[in-house]
């Protein structure tokens, strides 16, 4: 029964909208489009996740990091 | 450090300053909006005067407008730590994780919940649940902006957290010290207070822009009046917790506080620059110096010349008028006096932390538990000094931040805020008068306060972080340090892709919300 309410809440509201409101939801799905689809898929993999397999590969890509590369000197 | 590839890391950071200060130009709004919207509302229920309702509904459409353009822009930034800053990442770890895991669970169910009922529960709802909805989402805006300040706070002072050796990243041992964090405690406040001045201009621009276009002059004056007061409350607010800022600052960064006064000798009773201009050696002027100085060429020669306030920054920095205020060259060279080591000695402590840790995976994976514990020791010693150790001597600029950068953005910032303190009074007492159709003058000067408020967030944002570099966390990790070694070319075309996305999204924004603002309160 609150399911329901809830349900004809956001169904009621969404469907009253005015055309400002839904151009606006236009914008927030292109841009969440734009963000997850295109950015994070194609430009932004997360490094340490996407080139080792586990926790103990990304320790000692780390160690590496901290330690050796960018302490040379 | 010829290893060191400074173009990635300095794109990489253009590329997190870029995205952070779009982000930031639609979060202060929704901060401080929502507040107002409470408090108009709360005017509308207790009095149920109808032009309250009406002025309510103008703002929340204005209100849902930034909002929808504004929410998720921060993701982006999470997708950078991954990418770009996946050492840095890994290192911060878990203490970066919880608050920033509390964030988005509470953005989402607070956010969406109560937004929701704000724009879709009119005449479904009573007046007063829906009041309350209307409370809760700017609390739970206001709380979403906690997480993400205390997160930010940590990097400048990395307190309630230990390194764990073995695992190669900080672990919390105790949220409540994260949480409660004095400079956190303190950004919280300053940051929120200071959007809701934004805010509060926002507000007042809008009005003035009416009233001058001579449309809906009663609602934009009742609208004004509100901002006004809440405007002048917030920007007190500002102000004092500006101050503990500040002190939190030369307890903690002395160095920003350096760079953000261009102090180059430190000295007891120290001066508070009120307007100066940095200049540095071969009479360069100030864009040369700018462009140096955010490359370390020449933080070391930089001064200030200016008009000063007698004892005022050692008074503003430790309360005490004869308090000895620490400058660059004190920081970088020590000074024995004062209890000051020098960066050479940080240096050389930080040398020692990084090879100490070395020999103690060595002698871990070796089985010599017994070395290694003596090895972990040294490191647990010198830890504090841990990211100088991947400085040279002959490199030591690169400690510095950029001075006059930092400089000249910490002085618009506290020139503008003075200035809002004087604005709000004038349209308040014009308001009061009812003399603010005459003043054209302060109209106009309403309408700029909007781009000026603006400016001066972005500004707060320069001195903070600009002012902490090279440090990404204080002390302990540089930026160069945490960026991922990828390609400098992937940096660059992101780079010109979000400039390209938000600048989209700006355009948007400010299309939309010009159409509405000129339709006015009628509509």
């Amino acid at each position: 029964m609150i399911l329901k309410k809830i349900w004809r809440f956001y169904y009621e509201g969404f469907r009253d909208m005015t055309p400002r409101g839904k151009k606006l939801w236009l914008i927030i799905f292109i841009k969440l489009f734009v963000m997850f689809a295109v950015l994070k898929y194609f430009f932004f993999p997360d490094i340490l996740k996407t080139n080792f397999k586990n926790d103990q590969e990304r320790i000692q890509h780390i160690e590496k990091e901290l330690i050796i590369t960018n302490a040379k000197n | 450090m010829e290893h060191i590839n400074w173009g990635l890391v300095d794109w990489s950071r253009a590329q997190f300053a870029l995205t952070a200060l779009y982000h930031w130009i639609f979060v202060p709004l929704t901060l401080g909006l929502s507040f107002m919207l409470a408090i108009m509302e709360s005017i509308y229920v207790k009095t149920g005067d109808e032009k309250w309702l009406k002025i309510e509904k103008f703002w929340l459409k204005l209100f849902g407008i930034n909002f929808a353009i504004g929410v998720a822009t921060g993701i982006i930034l999470e997708f950078e730590f991954g990418t770009n800053w996946s050492n840095y990442s890994w290192f911060v770890g878990d203490i970066f994780g919880a608050p920033l895991a509390i964030e988005g669970i509470m953005a989402f169910f607070m956010e969406s919940t109560f937004v929701a009922i704000m724009f879709f529960g009119w005449n479904k709802i009573s007046k007063k649940a829906h009041l309350w909805a209307t409370w809760l989402t700017a609390i739970g805006t206001n709380l979403s902006a906690l997480w993400i300040l205390t997160a930010n706070a940590w990097m400048q002072n990395p307190v309630g957290m230990k390194f764990n050796p073995d695992t190669m990243r900080n672990e919390m041992y105790d949220f409540w010290e994260v949480l409660f964090n004095p400079v956190g405690v303190n950004k919280f406040i300053h940051t929120i207070t200071s959007a809701y001045t934004y805010s509060a201009l926002f507000v007042i621009a809008v009005s003035a822009y009416l009233i001058l276009k001579n449309k809906n002059k009663a609602y934009a004056k009742y609208s004004m009046l509100v901002a006004a007061v809440f405007g002048f409350v917030s920007i007190i607010a500002t102000i004092t917790t500006g101050d503990g800022s500040a002190k939190q600052v030369a307890k903690y960064q002395p160095m920003k506080l350096a760079a953000m006064e261009g102090l180059y000798q430190g000295q007891k009773g120290a001066p508070l620059i009120t307007i100066g201009t940095p200049t540095v050696r071969n009479n360069k002027n100030l864009i040369e110096s700018m462009n140096d100085d955010i490359r370390g060429n020449n933080q070391m020669e930089v001064r200030v010349k200016g008009i000063e306030i007698p004892y005022g920054l050692s008074y503003l920095a430790f309360s005490d008028p004869d308090a000895f205020v620490p400058g660059v060259k004190d920081l970088v060279e020590g000074n024995a006096e004062e209890g000051i080591p020098s960066y050479q000695e940080r240096i050389k402590n930080g040398k020692i932390a990084i090879a100490a840790l070395s020999d103690y995976k060595k002698l871990k994976k070796e089985g010599n538990e017994e070395e290694a514990l003596k090895k972990l020791d040294i490191f647990k010693q010198h830890y504090k000094d841990f990211g100088y150790g991947y400085f040279d001597d002959d490199n030591i600029n690169e400690l510095i931040p950029p001075v006059a950068l930092t400089f000249l953005s910490f002085h618009a910032m506290v020139a503008l805020g003075g200035w809002f303190l004087l604005f709000f009074v004038l349209i308040y007492f014009a308001i009061m008068k009812n003399n603010i159709d005459k003043k054209k003058w302060l109209l106009r000067l309403g309408v700029i306060g909007l781009p000026l408020g603006l400016l001066a967030q972005e500004m707060g944002w320069i001195t903070a972080e600009a002012g902490r570099q090279p440090w990404v966390i204080q002390d302990i990790m540089p930026s160069m340090v945490a960026v991922s070694h990828i390609e400098t070319y992937n940096v660059i075309i992101t780079f010109a892709l979000f400039f390209i996305v938000f600048t989209g999204l700006l355009i948007a924004e400010i299309k939309i919300m010009t159409t509405e603002i000129k339709k006015g309160f009628n509509n």
